[in-house]
C-alpha cells in the first residue's frame, strides 16, 4: 500500500493516532504535550471524524486531575478515551491512574516526557514524570523516535483494549515531541486492521449502565483488599504477549519492525548499555562506528517498560555481557538506583539463580532537562564498562566537581553516519526564522526521498529572542536524537547576533556562511574579529544579503524568512534552483494561502528577489576592522554574575561544573540588569520643554525602563553635558528638578511610553514630550545618561505620597528589565506593586509568564534597592499558589511571633519602651516602617552588646518583626481553573494576604488556550471557534465572603484606581484579590496601544473597575464603589479591534454575530448587577442580623 | 393612463430609474429583498475595497504571526482556522445571494487599488453572477510629483485593464475633480465604460479638536448636492455614448425628476434610504407616477434629457455664468 509520507513532529504523530482511535479526549495544556491536545481541539471543531465516522468529543479541563478525572468517568461509561500531559500534570494524574489501571480499564494517555519541578522547574525532558507513574499499574511504552511515536501510539491504543490494562505511551519531550522528521503516516485501513472490534465491544460493554447495572469503587477492609489486588495478576501477566502479537500486527501490516526489547550490535558483546528513549539513536551510531572498529558493544533498547518482562529481555540481551550500563534518564535521591538500572539488576539476579552468566550492573543518569546526549557519551559509558572495576553509579554529559560522579568525554568522537548534511541557522523568534525552516525540512521531506529532521531551539525570553535551527538531510534514516554539531551550513539571520552568540561553534570545516548584513560591500569589516578569525580557520565560503531591506522592499517588514530561506536553498544545493524557487512558493501558499492572496503575492515578490540581493563577501586572509564579541554581562558585575550567570547568557551553561550550581536552587536577585540585551530598534526620547510632569510614561513601562526622579538641583552638577531635566509641575515636589531617563540597553522598543504620553507640542501636534528615535545614533550619549541617573539620589519615600500615580513613579522599581514578551500588559502591575511595598514584599508566584520572566535563569527581574532589601521570591507550582503564598504568611507570622515573645523574655537587655514599639508599633506607613526598622537594628546592637546565648538565638528572628507584604501573584489559568480551590479556600480562611491575578484571559505562557477567564466571544485555542461561555465573574465569588477585599483595575483604563487599589488592599489586614486586566500577544493586536485597550475596554463596560473594600461596611458604607463610568461605546465596536474577536466575524460571521450579542448582553446585565451593588449597604460576616 | 417608469441602464431593462447605491444597506440579504419589494429597479452591492482585503489580510497575518516561534512554551497563540474569509469570498458570496434571491439586476462594486487587484476581484465577480460592474475609481492624488496628465492616464488604465477582464456590462463611478470633467467622461466611455456614475463622494478628513487627531468620515448628502451630477449629467447627456447614472443628493422623487429631466438614465439613492428606509423609493415611485401623470408625460423615456443641455431653453445656465445669476437671485430673495 502506498502510505503517505509527511514531515510533522512527535506530538502530531502520536496525536493523529489518538484523536483517529477516540471519541472523547480531555484535554488541559502543559509544555511540551500542549499541541498534541491542540490539535485534537482543532480536528475536532472543524469536524475531522474519528476511524469509525464520529468526531470525537474534545473537553478542556480545569486541571490535569480534571482531565484524568474524566478520562475516568468516559472510559467507566464505556467509551474510547486518551488524554496528553507531561510533568506535574502526570503527577496530578496520578490518584486516578491508579483507579483506572485497578479497574483493569482499556486506554491510554500520551505523554510528552519531561522533567518534575525539584530544586527547579524546567520545561524540557528526562522521564522524571514517567518514572513518578510507574507504580500505578498503566503498562509503559516508550517511543524513540517520531516514526514511533506514531507507530507505538496505535500499538498502545491496540494493547489496552486487549490487555484491559491502561497504557502511558510516551517519548522524550521537545527531542522527539517537537522534532520535525519525516514519517509514513498510518491510514485508516491501518488503524482500523490494528485495534481488536471485538475488544471494543468487550470495552463497551463493562461500561456502567443501568440497564445492567454493577457497583465498581467499593471500599474494601482487610479481610479481602490482598486478595482482590491480587486478582488482576493474570491481566499483567498477559500484557507482554499482547504487545508483542500487536507489534507483529503492525509488522505485517507495514514492514516497520518493533519488540518489547530489541538488541543492536556485536552479537558477541561483552559491555551493553540498556536504554529507552530519544536517546537510542545516539547509542546506536556510537555502538555501530566500535562495532565497525572491532569492540564487542551493544545496546537493547527498551520499548515496554511496565510490566517488564524478564523473559523478552533476556531474550534480548547477549549472554556474552560482561558489563551491561543502564541509563536513567531521571534521578532518583537516595535511591540504590535509578529505576531502569533496579529493574534490570533484579532480573539479572534473578536470572543468574536459573544459570544465566551474572553480569556486572552498573547504572548511570545522562540527559537530565533534555541535557545533550550524544555518542560521545554512549561512547564513555562503554569505556567506563571497559575498565577494571567500573564506577557502579555515574553520570554521563555533564562535569561533577563535586561528587566525582561524571565520566569524560572525547568531544572528538563522532558516529554520524556519512552523507549527513547539517545546517544551523541564528536567528531571533521575531524574524520567521524557525518557520521557514520547519518548511525548508517539510519541502525537502515531502519533495525529495532525503530524510529530513528539524529541532529547534529558544532561550527563555519572550522578547528578543534568539533562536537556533538544528536541520539534518540525509539519504539514510537520521538517528542523530542530538544538534547538529559539524554545521555545513550556517545562516546568522540577525547580523547583531554574530556579536553575542558563538555562531560558528558548530560550523564544520569548509561550510557556508550566509549572513543577513546591512552592511553590503562593508560587511567584513563589521564582523567581530572573533568570527572572522573562525571562518579564516575552519576555510568557510561567506555570503551576504540584505534580508531586511528585501522584506521591507516587498511589504513584509521584519519577516525575513522567505527571503533567507530562498537563499539557503540557493547556497546549499539540495534542490535544483528553479525546482527550489516552485518549492518554497508552493510551502508558502500551504502556508499562507488562507490568510489571503496579498499575503501570498508580497512573499512570491520576495522570493523573487531574494537571490538577485545575494552576494559573496570576501574572506580576508587575516582579521581585519575593530568589531568585537560583546561580553555576556556588564562590567562591574557581581562574581556570581560573571562567573556563573555570564556563561549560561553566553550559551556555556553546559560547561558549567556542578560546583558552580547552588545545591537548593536559591539565585542572588539583581541580575537582570547586568544583561545588557540592547534589542530595541527605537527607543522614547525626553522633551522636558513640554512634559507635563504627570508620571504615565513610567508607570507604564512594562519594563522599568523609563525612569523618573525628584532631586535637587546639586544633585545635577556633575550631571553629563545636555542632561535633561526641569523644573517639576504641581505642588508634589517643590523645589525639586524632575528627571525622565530612559534604559537604552533594557527598553524593548515596545512604544507604550510614548503611546500614552499626554504632552504634545502646540507647534507640531505630533511631537510629543517622549517621541520614539532610532537608537544607534543617540545609544552612547542615552548610556552615559543613564549611568549617571541610577547615582541620583534616592527620594525619602516617607516623604512621598506613595499610593499615587506621581508618587509612586517617584519611588524606584524593584522589578526591572524582565525578559518579558514586549509591551506585555502584566509587568506594570508587578513593576508597580515593587515601587508601593518592594522593600518588604514576599511573593508567591504561580507557574505561568510571571513564574518564567521573573525566574527562567539565566536572569531575573526582581532586584534590590540601595538598602540591599527587595522582593524575596519564589514559585512552587501552578495549582497550589494561593496556598504557598498562606503558607508564606504563616511562617512570617509565626517568625514574627516567636520574635516578639523573644524580645519580651529579654526586655531587660532590650529596654521595654523598645520592645513594646517592636511587638506593638504601627507599620501601616513608610515612617512606621522606617521606624520599626530603625527599632530592629538598635535591638540587634543592644542583643549582639549583650552576648548572651539567648540573646544571640534571638538575633535571626528580629528582622520577623518588620512587616511582610505577602502577595499571591499569578494568572488566569491558575487562578479561574487550575488553582481556583485553593484560591477560594485561602480567601475563606480570612489571612492577611494579597492576590493579584494578572488576567491575560488566557493560558498565556502555554500559547492561549483558553481559561475560566476567556470572554465570550474570543477565538483561542480550546475554543477555536470562538467561546461559547461567558467569563467567570472571579470578583463577585470572592465578594460574596464579605470580609475579602476585591478590586477590578485596568491600569490603561484608570491609573490612579489601579494606584489606589493596590495600596488599598495592601492595608487591608485580611485576605485581598486584584484582578488585572492584562493584555497579552493572544489578545491580537499591537501592544503598543495596549493602554487604548484598556481604556475601550472599560469604557465598553466589558471590563468594569470597581472595589469592594469591607472596612466601609462596618462604617456603616457603601462598601462597594463602582469606578467605571456607564458604557459609552457598544462592545462590539471594541472587539472589533482585537483579532481574538475580529478573527471570528470573519471566519464566521454568523455565530460571531451571536456571540458579540451575547457578550453585549453579560455586559449590560453585570453593569445593571453592579449599580444596584453600589447602591448597597451590607454587613460583614459576624456582624448582628438586624431585622 | 399610469406612465411607463421604465428604463433602460447599461443596456439592462429597469422597471423604475430608482437604483440603490452602493452602501452599507447592500451587505445584508434580507435588506436587499425588502429593498426590492419597496420597488427598487437594481441594486449596487457595498464596493469591495481591494486596500481593505489586503488590510485585513495582513491584520490577521500580523496577529497570527506575531510572537510565534520565539518562546518553547508558546510557539503560536492562536489556533490555525479553516478559513480567515480575509479575502473577497464573503462579498462573492453576497454577490451570489443576492443574484439567487432577487429579480432585479445586482451590480457589484468594486474599489481597488492595484492592476492585478482590479482585474483580479473583477473577475471573480464576473464568475459569481453579478449583473454588471461599478468600478469606483478614486485616489488622492496627493504626490506633488504626480501630473494632472497621469493621474488621468492611471484612471484610463484602469478602466481598460477591466473592461479587458469581464464581458459583463462596465459602469465607472468617479469624482467630480478633473480639470476637464467633460472631455475625461468621453475619454473614460472610450477607454471602455458602458456607463458613468457621477459622482463618487468620500471620506473627508475632519479634526477631532479634543484629541486633535485626523478623524475621517462620511456625512449623509443633503438634497442640494444633487446639483453637481446635475450639471455635469445635462452637459454630458447625448454626448458620450453611455449610460448615466446619478447619484450624490437625491432624497425624493422630486430630486429624482430633475436629473432624469437632464439626462441621468437612472438615479441612485443611499443617504436617503439610510435615514428613511426602504419606504422612500416606493414614495419616490408614487411620487414620480403622480408628477408625470398631473404634467401629462407618458414614459420616462420621453423625458429623459428633455432639459439636458442640449434640449434646456437657456443651456448656458449650466455653464459659468450661472454662478452670478443664482447669487444675485439669492440676493433678492433676502
Amino acid at each position: 500500500m502506498n502510505r503517505p509520507v509527511v514531515t510533522v513532529d512527535g506530538n502530531e504523530a502520536a496525536a493523529h493516532v489518538a484523536h483517529r482511535l477516540s471519541e472523547v479526549v480531555a484535554i488541559y495544556p502543559i509544555t511540551p504535550a500542549s499541541p498534541m491536545g491542540e490539535l485534537a481541539d482543532a480536528w475536532s471543531s472543524t469536524g475531522k471524524p474519528n476511524v469509525w465516522g464520529d468526531v470525537p468529543t474534545v473537553i478542556a479541563m480545569q486541571s490535569e486531575a480534571g482531565a484524568a478525572g474524566t478520562l475516568h468517568g468516559a472510559l467507566q461509561s464505556g467509551a474510547l478515551t486518551t488524554t496528553f500531559t507531561a510533568s506535574q500534570g502526570l503527577l496530578l494524574m496520578l490518584p486516578n491512574m491508579f483507579k483506572i489501571a485497578g479497574e483493569l480499564t482499556a486506554g491510554v494517555i500520551h505523554v510528552a516526557a519531561r522533567t518534575v519541578a525539584t530544586h527547579a522547574l524546567s520545561i524540557f525532558g528526562d522521564h522524571g514524570d514517567v518514572m513518578a507513574a510507574r507504580t500505578t499499574g498503566f503498562a509503559m511504552l516508550a517511543s524513540a523516535t517520531v516514526q514511533e511515536a506514531q507507530d507505538l501510539a496505535v500499538v498502545a491504543h491496540a494493547a489496552t483494549l486487549e490487555a484491559r490494562v491502561p497504557f502511558l505511551h510516551f517519548f522524550d519531550g521537545f527531542r522527539t515531541s517537537h522534532e520535525v522528521a519525516k514519517i509514513e503516516r498510518l491510514t485508516d485501513d491501518d488503524l482500523l486492521a490494528m485495534v481488536d472490534a471485538t475488544a471494543i465491544a468487550a470495552h463497551r460493554g463493562r461500561a456502567l449502565d443501568p440497564e445492567h447495572p454493577v457497583l465498581r469503587g467499593t471500599a474494601q477492609n482487610p479481610d479481602v483488599f490482598f486478595q482482590a489486588r491480587e486478582a488482576c495478576n493474570p491481566f499483567y501477566d498477559a500484557v507482554p504477549g499482547i504487545v508483542t502479537r500487536v507489534m507483529e500486527r503492525l509488522e505485517t501490516l507495514v514492514g516497520r519492525r518493533y519488540r518489547l526489547f530489541e538488541y543492536r550490535g556485536h552479537p558477541e558483546a561483552e559491555r551493553v548499555i540498556v536504554i529507552m528513549g530519544s536517546a537510542v539513536g545516539a547509542v546506536e551510531e556510537a555502538v555501530d562506528v566500535l562495532v565497525g572498529r572491532g569492540e564487542k558493544v551493544g545496546v537493547v533498547t527498551v520499548r515496554l517498560y511496565r510490566p517488564f518482562s524478564a523473559e523478552a529481555f533476556l531474550g534480548a540481551l547477549p549472554r556474552s555481557a560482561r558489563v551491561v550500563a543502564v541509563l536513567d534518564r531521571t534521578k532518583e535521591p537516595g535511591a540504590s538506583g535509578e529505576p531502569l538500572l533496579q529493574d534490570v539488576a533484579t532480573v539479572l539476579v534473578g536470572a543468574a539463580a536459573d544459570g544465566w552468566p551474572l553480569p556486572r550492573v552498573i547504572g548511570g543518569r545522562y540527559g537530565l532537562s533534555s541535557k545533550e546526549f550524544t555518542p560521545a557519551m554512549a561512547k564513555a559509558v562503554f569505556d567506563e564498562s571497559a575498565r577494571e572495576r567500573p564506577r557502579p553509579r555515574f553520570t554521563v554529559g555533564i562535569v561533577d566537581d563535586v561528587t566525582g560522579l561524571s565520566l569524560d568525554v572525547d568531544p572528538g568522537f563522532r558516529a554520524e553516519p556519512p552523507g549527513v548534511v547539517g545546517a544551523l541557522f541564528f536567528g531571533l523568534g521575531s524574524d520567521g526564522t524557525v518557520g521557514a525552516n520547519k518548511n525548508t525540512v517539510k519541502i525537502m521531506g515531502e519533495h525529495t526521498p532525503q530524510y529530513v529532521q528539524g529541532y529547534f531551539v529558544y532561550d527563555s525570553k519572550k522578547s528578543g529572542s534568539t533562536t537556533v535551527s538544528h536541520l539534518r538531510f540525509s539519504p539514510v534514516p537520521i538517528r542523530s536524537t542530538y544538534l547538529v554539531d559539524q554545521a555545513a551550513f550556517i545562516g546568522c539571520h540577525q547580523f547583531g547576533l554574530l556579536s553575542t552568540t558563538d555562531v560558528l561553534s558548530r560550523a564544520g570545516d569548509g561550510a557556508t556562511l550566509l549572513i543577513n548584513t546591512p552592511y553590503g560591500e562593508g560587511t567584513w569589516e563589521r564582523i567581530p574579529v572573533e568570527v572572522q578569525q573562525q571562518i579564516i580557520d575552519r576555510h568557510m565560503r561567506v555570503f551576504g544579503i540584505d534580508a531586511n531591506a528585501v522584506a521591507k522592499a516587498a511589504g513584509l517588514g521584519g519577516r525575513v524568512n522567505t527571503v533567507l530561506q530562498t537563499c539557503f536553498f540557493a547556497l546549499s544545493g539540495l534542490l535544483p534552483p528553479d525546482q527550489a524557487i516552485a518549492a518554497v512558493k508552493d510551502s508558502i501558499r500551504k502556508t499562507y494561502s488562507r490568510r489571503g492572496e496579498a499575503v501570498l503575492t508580497r512573499n512570491y515578490q520576495a522570493v523573487d528577489e531574494s537571490t538577485r540581493a545575494l552576494f559573496e563577501i570576501p574572506v580576508s586572509e587575516k582579521p581585519s576592522g575593530a568589531v568585537r564579541m560583546r561580553p555576556p554581562v556588564a562590567a562591574g558585575a557581581p562574581e556570581f554574575v560573571r562567573t556563573v550567570t555570564g556563561e549560561i547568557i553566553s550559551g556555556r551553561g553546559d560547561l558549567l561544573p556542578v560546583s558552580a550550581m547552588p545545591v537548593d536552587g536559591t539565585f542572588p536577585t539583581d541580575t537582570a540588569r547586568w544583561e545588557k540585551r540592547s534589542i530595541a530598534e527605537e527607543i522614547p526620547v525626553w522633551d522636558p520643554d513640554i512634559c507635563i510632569d504627570c508620571g504615565r510614561c513610567a508607570l507604564v513601562c512594562p519594563h522599568a525602563a523609563i525612569r523618573i526622579a525628584y532631586v535637587d538641583e546639586s544633585a545635577l552638577a556633575a550631571a553629563p553635558a545636555g542632561f535633561p531635566h526641569r523644573a517639576t509641575v504641581g505642588k508634589d515636589f517643590p523645589g525639586k528638578r524632575l528627571v525622565i531617563q530612559v534604559a537604552p540597553d533594557d527598553c524593548t522598543g515596545c512604544t507604550v511610553c510614548a503611546d500614552v504620553c499626554p504632552a504634545r507640542s502646540k507647534e507640531l501636534v505630533k511631537h510629543k514630550a517622549l517621541d520614539m528615535m532610532p537608537k544607534d545614533p543617540i545609544l552612547e550619549q542615552e548610556r552615559e545618561r543613564f549611568a549617571f541617573f541610577l547615582d541620583l539620589p534616592p527620594i525619602d519615600r516617607r516623604q512621598v505620597a506613595v499610593a499615587t500615580l506621581k508618587g509612586s513613579q517617584a519611588l524606584q522599581p524593584l522589578f526591572e528589565f524582565s525578559g518579558a514578551c514586549s509591551g506585555c500588559g502584566e509587568t506594570p502591575y508587578l513593576k508597580l506593586l515593587t515601587q508601593l511595598f518592594g522593600d518588604r514584599l514576599v511573593v508567591a508566584n504561580a507557574t505561568g509568564c510571571s513564574s518564567i520572566y521573573g525566574g527562567n535563569l539565566p536572569t531575573t527581574p526582581w532586584t534590590v534597592d540601595g538598602a540591599g532589601r527587595g522582593p524575596a521570591w519564589s514559585n512552587s507550582l501552578f495549582e497550589d499558589n494561593a496556598e504557598f503564598g498562606l503558607g508564606l504568611r504563616l511562617g512570617a507570622d509565626a517568625r514574627r511571633n516567636a520574635a516578639g515573645r523573644a524580645v519580651r523574655d529579654l526586655r531587660d537587655v532590650v529596654g521595654a519602651e523598645l520592645v513594646e514599639g517592636l511587638v506593638g508599633a504601627d507599620q501601616a506607613t513608610e515612617t512606621g516602617i522606617f521606624d520599626q526598622r530603625a527599632r530592629v537594628a538598635a535591638a540587634r546592637e543592644r542583643l549582639e552588646a549583650a552576648g548572651t546565648p539567648q540573646a544571640a538565638a534571638t538575633l535571626p528572628l528580629l528582622d520577623a518583626l518588620i512587616h511582610k507584604s505577602v502577595w499571591i501573584v499569578g494568572g488566569d489559568g491558575w487562578a479561574y481553573d487550575i488553582g481556583f480551590g485553593g484560591l477560594d479556600h485561602v480567601l475563606a480562611a480570612g489571612r492577611d494576604v494579597n492576590i493579584l491575578v494578572l488576567d491575560t484571559e488566557v493560558y498565556s505562557n502555554t500559547g492561549g488556550q483558553a481559561s475560566k477567564a476567556t470572554p465570550r466571544g474570543a477565538v483561542a485555542k480550546f475554543a477555536a471557534s470562538g467561546k461559547a461561555t461567558g467569563k467567570k465573574d472571579l470578583g463577585m465569588i470572592a465578594m460574596a465572603y464579605g470580609n475579602v477585599y476585591v478590586a477590578q483595575i485596568a491600569m490603561g483604563a484608570n491609573m490612579t484606581q489601579t494606584v489606589k487599589a493596590l495600596a488599598e488592599a495592601e492595608s487591608y489586614p485580611g485576605p485581598s484579590l486584584v484582578i488585572a486586566y492584562s493584555p497579552c500577544i493572544a489578545h491580537g493586536f499591537d501592544l503598543g496601544k495596549m493602554m487604548g485597550h484598556q481604556k475601550d475596554a472599560a469604557a465598553s463596560g466589558f471590563w468594569p473597575l470597581y472595589r469592594y473594600d469591607p472596612r466601609l461596611a462596618a462604617s456603616e458604607d457603601h462598601p462597594f464603589t463602582l469606578d467605571s463610568r456607564p458604557p459609552s461605546m457598544p462592545f462590539k465596536e471594541f472587539a472589533a479591534t482585537e483579532a481574538r474577536f475580529a478573527m471570528l466575524a470573519g471566519s464566521d460571521p454568523d455565530r460571531s454575530e451571536e456571540l458579540l450579542k451575547a457578550a453585549q448582553e453579560d455586559i449590560d446585565e453585570r453593569r445593571r448587577y453592579y449599580e444596584q451593588l453600589a447602591g448597597l449597604e451590607r454587613g460583614l460576616p459576624g456582624e448582628e442580623v438586624s431585622v | 393612463m399610469k406612465p411607463s417608469l421604465e428604463t433602460g441602464y447599461l443596456g439592462m431593462h429597469l422597471r423604475n430609474p430608482f437604483v440603490v447605491s452602493a452602501s452599507p444597506l447592500g451587505r445584508d440579504l434580507d435588506r436587499l429583498v425588502l429593498l426590492e419589494a419597496a420597488g427598487a429597479a437594481a441594486v449596487v452591492l457595498p464596493s469591495l475595497f481591494e486596500e481593505q482585503i489586503e488590510h485585513d489580510s495582513f491584520q490577521v497575518h500580523a496577529a497570527l504571526e506575531h510572537g510565534t516561534e520565539s518562546f518553547a512554551e508558546a510557539l503560536s497563540y492562536f489556533p490555525e482556522m479553516t478559513a480567515y474569509n480575509t479575502g473577497p469570498q464573503r462579498y462573492l458570496t453576497l454577490i451570489r445571494q443576492a443574484r439567487d434571491s432577487l429579480r432585479i439586476p445586482v451590480i457589484a462594486s468594486l474599489n481597488g487599488a492595484s492592476p492585478g487587484g482590479w482585474t483580479g476581484y473583477a473577475r471573480k465577480m464576473q464568475d459569481a453572477g453579478a449583473h454588471a460592474l461599478e468600478l469606483n475609481v478614486y485616489f488622492v492624488a496627493a504626490d506633488i510629483e504626480e501630473t494632472s496628465e497621469q493621474v488621468e492616464r492611471r484612471y484610463l488604465d484602469i478602466v481598460e485593464e477591466v473592461r479587458r477582464a469581464i464581458t459583463i456590462p462596465l459602469a465607472v463611478k468617479v469624482a467630480p475633480f478633473f480639470s476637464a470633467t467633460a472631455n475625461m467622461a468621453r475619454r473614460i466611455v472610450d477607454a471602455g465604460a458602458d456607463g458613468l456614475v457621477l459622482f463618487n463622494r468620500f471620506y473627508q478628513p475632519d479634526i477631532d479638536l479634543e484629541n486633535l487627531v485626523v478623524m475621517p468620515d462620511l456625512q449623509l448628502s443633503t438634497p442640494v448636492e444633487l446639483r453637481l451630477p446635475l450639471r455635469w449629467i445635462a452637459i454630458l447627456h447625448g454626448r458620450v455614448r453611455a449610460s448615466l447614472a446619478a447619484t450624490t443628493g437625491i432624497h425624493d422623487h422630486l430630486g429624482a425628476l430633475k436629473l432624469l429631466l437632464v439626462g441621468a438614465d437612472v438615479t441612485m439613492m443611499a443617504s436617503a434610504l439610510l435615514l428613511h428606509g426602504p419606504g422612500r423609493i416606493k414614495s419616490s415611485v408614487a411620487g414620480l407616477t403622480s408628477w408625470m401623470r398631473e404634467h401629462e408625460y407618458a414614459s420616462v423615456e420621453q423625458l429623459k434629457g428633455s432639459m439636458s443641455w442640449r434640449g434646456a431653453p437657456n443651456p448656458s445656465a449650466f455653464e459659468r455664468a450661472n454662478y452670478m445669476e443664482t447669487l444675485a437671485s439669492y440676493e433678492i430673495q433676502q
